[in-house]
């Protein structure tokens, strides 16, 4: 059985590459992906630690995490939609009117 | 090696291999798929930890619900993307210096050996031994049951995280009703595009107020 310290690498790893995801991309809807990613890295970990500590609660924050996942990808898209439709781009550098 | 390590590896490389293409896709459709690539290893690496409900809701939710989500959002939107478009923004050297530096912090906090070896209880994330102390269950539970992981999960969830589950209700209704809100359009697609009249009277009317604001 891999051990928790594979896992939390794994799970580190993950949130790594879903952080340099959110900074280099331009197109919106990659950064929210890369934001996933990065929320299921906090899933991995939750879960790896739940076996570690043979408890149940990391599954049940798990759950609460996907929940939020949710939420955040159903807003956060219709905040992109409705963004296309205001200006006709999704790039996140053309997006610079709250600049003061 | 045993076969559970063997698995981890393979799946756990996949699961890395397709997270750094789904940042690195130029198309939209190629990076979604690549993440439920990564999603379905995920859920692999999570029955392997005996968490069987929790890779059934990422598969239902992740792989089923926020996908499908994604598309639609790319179909909806249909950027089209020229071959010569840059892809990265002007942060790309600072956001590989920031992600490294955060590897490289998570490869030094965890190190073998630093967590002590498993208690190897497995059974306990199938008991339900902790919800029997009231007296009305004697009958239904007795200490130490064990039950299937959904049963355990369900359980937890309607018990001792009752006000955080009925909180994480009321956050999806808000979401629902926000994404409704936020999404709802002011004027059908075939008349945004017949009507340029729309997009210039906008920008006629913004002209206003800024000069209405300086006045």
């Amino acid at each position: 059985m891999p051990s928790t310290e594979a896992y939390l690498m794994l799970s580190g790893t993950l949130f790594a590459v879903g952080l340099v995801g959110v900074i280099i991309r331009r197109n919106m809807i990659t950064v929210l992906m890369a934001i996933e990613l990065m929320l299921n890295a906090v899933n991995v970990n939750l879960v790896a630690f739940s076996y570690h500590l043979s408890s149940l609660d990391g599954q049940v924050f798990a759950i609460f995490v996907i929940t939020v996942a949710a939420g955040e990808a159903a807003v956060g898209l219709a905040i992109i939609i409705q963004l296309y439709r205001l200006r006709s781009t999704i790039n996140v550098d053309e997006r610079n009117e709250l600049n003061g | 090696m045993t076969p559970a390590l063997l698995v981890f590896f393979v799946i756990g490389t996949i699961a890395v291999a397709s997270s750094i293409l789904v940042i690195g896709m130029r198309n939209p459709v190629h990076s979604a798929l690549f993440l439920l690539l990564t999603f379905l290893c995920v859920a692999i690496l999570f029955v392997m930890k005996s968490a069987e409900f929790v890779a059934a809701v990422q598969v239902l939710v992740y792989a089923g619900g926020i996908m499908v989500l994604f598309l639609f959002v790319v179909m909806l939107i249909n950027v089209r993307h020229l071959p010569d478009e840059k892809v990265l923004s002007r942060f790309a050297k600072g956001g590989f210096v920031v992600g490294a530096a955060v590897f490289i912090l998570f490869a030094t906090v965890i190190r073998p050996g630093v967590y002590h070896d498993p208690v190897n209880n497995e059974q306990a994330l199938r008991t339900t031994y902790r919800y029997v102390r009231r007296r009305s269950d004697h009958k239904l539970l007795r200490r130490g049951t064990v039950v299937g992981n959904s049963e355990a999960v369900g359980m937890a969830l309607y018990r001792e995280y009752l006000v955080p589950f009925e909180v994480a209700s009321v956050f999806l209704l808000v979401a629902m009703v926000g994404a409704i809100v936020i999404g709802k359009r002011e004027l059908s697609a075939l008349e945004e595009e017949t009507a340029p009249q729309y997009m210039i009277d906008r920008v006629e009317t913004e002209k206003e107020i800024k000069e209405a604001m300086s006045a």
